[in-house]
């Protein structure tokens, strides 16, 4: 069967059934390879994205019960611009990258609710998101880095919307 | 991002060819690549041994390596790199490129990044292991680009008929001061495309103290992709007509599909194909390192998640074989090892003295009896493998550490050579071991041949976890003995571990264990201890095993770190005095022994000073027996050489109720004279501590008649962020060492460092991995 989703602004089709989920759409319906798989059963994180501004593991979301807009790693912005993305670059998050997406769709997330997070809300909010190379520290750190980023430009963290979507 | 220009791709050599010729509109360097009739060449003998294959496997190449196979210059003076090694998240896409080009003396900003293909004749070895890109290739990369350099500075001294020693270098340029002339190394490069390298000892490296790149920190060359989500791993790539597939294997190693219901599977929406896959049967005693293709069922669909579906509609009955009976179970294992632990050891593995009279003669004698339990890698990007096959030959793409062996595999699951395999190496989500070997590629390669199109071949989270090269369990049997002033005077370890008695006709060690479950015949402390013995037995095994992070080390650092722990409470000293004098014992020069995984490569033995250095660092820093600590509060602290390099660990922690918060820890590393990569190195040593403390606290795999029973993270978890301390330092001692790698031997000494630190706060000693099991777990 055939839902009309919005991701990142954009209107997209896609013709499988109502049980699949959100993450296989994406990746292999969609060709929209930054949202990605890690466990399949919500345990890892790295397939978070969000559905109506709030976070949800996209393994675990049917694409016939999605009502809303959807934004993906790619929809935060396309050429790095986006407050979390500019911290995760210059506080070098990574190791192997693999786990990042869904660590800054949580991230974004939390920040787009709590501007200004401490510690204790970040581990609440990251609690779901494993990173097997162990960022962590790191993390926390773009995150308090990216409120800053934030905060020097109100509202930029929300994401999505069809105003900042780009393909 | 200042770091824009750096990219990294990985391409085939004929576009890598246009792209450079078309793209920028010269390529000089690179106008020697001549077709690669040779692809594979290194790997074309003998194919993968064991996980290691290869010629150049660790080591240096056997031939030199050319700079025009890792430089090119483009015309508008930037440079393009190779990047030769398997990125994993090591940080080595930058780390080897950025040693070509300090010594060829250009700008960080002006280099392009680009990841070879696997050809090791070309490249040298190839791999993601052992921690060895760093020492293996410190003189070969800089080689490079300092022949190189050298190149441009003669083409120049030619062209300008000037003396080579009146010139300089830098930004990419020639210069000649006398008479105020630069040349850009582009402007030369014609020229130098027709010279022969210099012999590559003749040339001169820069003086440390000119590093421009070197001791810097630089991003990978992906991390723009990274946040933007651009595709980028394995499990990214696609191709027109690509299909998907899934590979359903027996729960038990061997097992063979009885019956199944494949005609309605053949049916369910989106499947291409679904068939049968049946390979000869292992009998042997001892897995093999690496087996490849084993029996199962493929289920090829339009996309993954269809074949993933009907795959939960397979009925199969299975054929368990030998191995899926009730003593290939967890408790059954630990009852055997317990009954062979208390009788007469198997094998001698090193005997120095005579500790069993020793034992009896000390002071003070300490017994203690240690286990751990097999532990799975779980890279974060499930095992997967893009493989094409078309007339005759294969292509795959695939994150292997060690992609030769992946092509080995793969031309066997083929039936063909391996010089018509290619291999692309993408980047891996995360390695730590999983990917040294390769039954991915196997599986994929031989479903792309048998359904005739590409197909990209995804394993589920639970394959992953129920289909690993697993950490191997072991016991060890320990007995100590101090005398009056606490010296140690005798050390006695039964090690029992899983293999079985060597059939080889009196070749190699008495006890042949499964692979990465053997323990090196002078691992610490044997060479500080005059009575001194390791004895070595072991018992079937019905699961594979191999490699994960600091293999051997990982369970044995928690292992000798706690009893030397307790035996410094024995004796009532300070456990970082204790540790002093320890190294300071000596004893009577003992034969030589190989070298092995644990002392390094090389074969470097232990240096008590090197260690000694790390543990009065780690001291200082953490300010150990300086600070009044509330109760329940406690540090406890640990050292461990392995893979060349010395770290001393030190953990804070506060245990309530056994529930246990690591608030800081402090490690000290002695890698050697030069921090390459500052930044990556502390990202993967932070890393590394939070991979230990995950391994300590909640990480064990257990086998159910030879099943094995955790398939998830919620069975077998990682640390999450809740548990990670608010800080970890980092501190180094630069040894006038050359640098070695950091991914493995940063990792041991935390899982001791909390274990004592626990001990201390609580007075429990918890001698068994994971501490879950005694009931802790975190604040």
């Amino acid at each position: 069967m055939a839902y009309t989703l919005k991701v990142n602004g954009q209107s997209k089709t896609v013709d499988v059934p109502a049980d699949t989920p959100l993450l296989w759409a994406l990746r292999d319906v969609l060709d929209m390879k930054g949202t990605k798989f890690g466990c399949g059963a919500g345990l890892c994180g790295a397939c978070t994205v969000h559905v109506n501004g709030k976070a949800v593991r996209s393994c675990q979301t049917q694409v016939g019960s999605v009502k809303g807009p959807v934004t993906t790693i790619e929809g935060l912005s396309a050429d790095g611009t986006h407050p979390v993305q500019r911290a995760w670059m210059e506080v070098d998050v990574p190791q192997c990258g693999y786990c990042q997406a869904g660590q800054m769709m949580s991230a974004s997330a939390l920040l787009a609710a709590k501007p200004q997070p401490t510690d204790k809300d970040i581990d609440a909010a990251m609690y779901g998101n494993l990173c097997r190379c162990g960022t962590y520290l790191r993390i926390r750190q773009a995150i308090h880095r990216a409120a800053q980023l934030a905060s020097a430009r109100p509202g930029a963290t929300s994401g999505g919307g069809a105003g900042r979507a780009r393909e | 991002m200042k770091k824009k220009n750096n990219t990294s791709k990985s391409i085939d050599r004929r576009s890598f060819l246009t792209v450079a010729a078309t793209g920028t509109g010269g390529v000089l360097f690179g106008l020697v690549f001549k077709a690669d009739a040779q692809q594979g060449r290194g790997a074309a003998k003998g194919g993968p041994a064991g996980g290691r294959g290869g010629p150049g496997g660790f080591g240096a190449p056997a031939a030199p390596l050319k700079p025009a196979d890792f430089i090119m210059v483009n015309s508008d003076n930037s440079v393009t790199i190779i990047a030769k090694n398997p990125e994993v998240g090591q940080g080595v896409r930058s780390l080897l490129p950025m040693l070509i080009a300090e010594e060829l003396d250009v700008d960080w900003k002006d280099v392009k990044v680009v990841q070879a293909d696997q050809d090791q004749a070309k490249y040298g070895g190839q791999i993601a292991g052992g921690s060895t890109a760093t020492p293996t290739n410190w003189i070969p990369m800089r080689q490079l680009g300092a022949e190189a350099r050298q190149m441009f500075v003669e083409a120049a001294a030619e062209t300008w008929n000037v003396p080579a020693s009146e010139l300089t270098t830098g930004s990419g340029k020639v210069m000649h001061k006398a008479s105020n002339r630069t040349a850009t190394y582009a402007s030369l490069a014609s020229k130098v495309a027709t010279m022969q390298p210099p012999a590559a000892g003749s040339v001169k490296f820069k003086d440390p103290k000119d590093y421009k790149i070197i001791g810097t920190t630089v991003p990978s060359p992906d991390l723009h992709k990274i946040v933007t989500g651009q595709p980028l791993f394995t499990i990214d790539q696609t191709m027109p007509g690509m299909l998907y597939a899934v590979y359903e294997k027996c729960g038990v190693f061997g097992g063979k599909v009885k019956t199944h219901n494949l005609d309605a599977i053949k049916k369910l929406p989106g499947i291409k194909a679904a068939f049968v896959v049946e390979q000869p049967e292992i009998t042997a005693e001892v897995l093999p390192g690496d087996p490849g293709l084993e029996n199962g069922i493929a289920i090829v669909a339009e996309y993954w998640y269809q074949a993933q579906a009907a795959r939960k509609k397979l009925q199969v009955t299975w054929d368990e074989g030998s191995r899926g009976t009730a003593e290939h179970s967890s408790t059954a294992y630990a009852a055997k090892a317990a009954q062979i632990g208390a009788g007469e050891p198997m094998s001698t593995t090193r005997k120095d003295g005579d500790p069993e009279a020793a034992l009896k003669t000390a002071a003070k004698k300490v017994e203690a009896n240690y286990s751990y339990p097999f532990i799975s890698h779980a890279p974060l990007e499930p095992e997967n493998c893009t493989a094409h096959y078309e007339n005759g030959k294969i292509t795959i793409w695939t994150s292997s550490q060690i992609p030769a062996s992946a092509r080995g595999l793969a031309a066997k699951s083929c039936g063909i050579d391996q010089s018509e395999v290619t291999v692309h190496m993408i980047r891996g989500g995360g390695g730590f071991g999983r990917r040294l070997t390769n039954d991915y590629a196997a599986e994929a390669a031989y479903i792309s041949k048998e359904v005739n199109a590409p197909v990209k071949l995804l394993w589920a989270r639970e394959d992953d976890m129920r289909h690993d090269y697993y950490r191997p369990g072991g016991f060890q049997f320990l007995s100590a003995g101090l005398d009056n002033s606490g010296k140690v005077v005798a050390w006695r370890n039964h090690f029992v571990t899983y293999g079985a008695k060597n059939d080889g006709q009196g070749r190699g060690p008495a006890i042949q264990s499964v692979s990465a479950g053997g323990i090196g015949a002078t691992e610490f402390p044997q060479p500080f201890i005059e009575n001194y013995a390791l004895y070595t037995s072991a018992q079937p095994l019905a699961i594979r095993t191999g490699s994960l992070r600091a293999p051997t080390s990982n369970a044995m650092a928690f292992v000798t770190q706690s009893f030397i722990d307790e035996l410094a409470h024995a004796a009532g000293k300070d456990p970082v005095e204790f540790r002093r004098d320890l190294l300071a014992q000596t004893k009577p020069a003992p034969p030589p022994a190989a070298g092995g995984f644990g002392r390094g490569f090389g074969g470097a033995p232990f240096s008590a000073e090197r260690m000694r250095g790390v543990l009065d660092l780690v001291a200082e820093k953490s300010e150990w027996g300086k600070k009044n600590l509330p109760k329940g509060t406690a540090m406890g602290v640990a050292f461990h050489f392995s893979h060349s390099g010395y770290f001393a660990e030190v953990a804070e922690v506060t245990v309530v109720n056994k529930k246990v918060k690591v608030n800081k820890v402090w490690v000290a590393a002695d890698i050697g004279s030069t921090i390459i990569n500052p930044g990556q190195a502390m990202n993967m040593a932070q890393g590394a501590i939070i991979d230990g403390m995950g391994a300590m606290m909640e990480q064990e795999i257990t086998v159910d008649h030879g099943h094995v029973v955790q398939g998830n993270f919620d069975t077998h978890p990682l640390l999450r962020i809740s548990a990670a301390p608010s800080d970890i330092e980092v501190h180094y001692v630069k040894s006038n060492n050359n640098p070695t790698g950091m991914g493995e031997p940063s990792m041991p000494p935390i899982l001791p460092a909390v274990a004592n630190a626990i001990f201390s706060a609580t007075g429990d000693r918890v001698r068994s991995l994971p501490f879950k099991k005694a009931g802790y777990s975190w604040a």
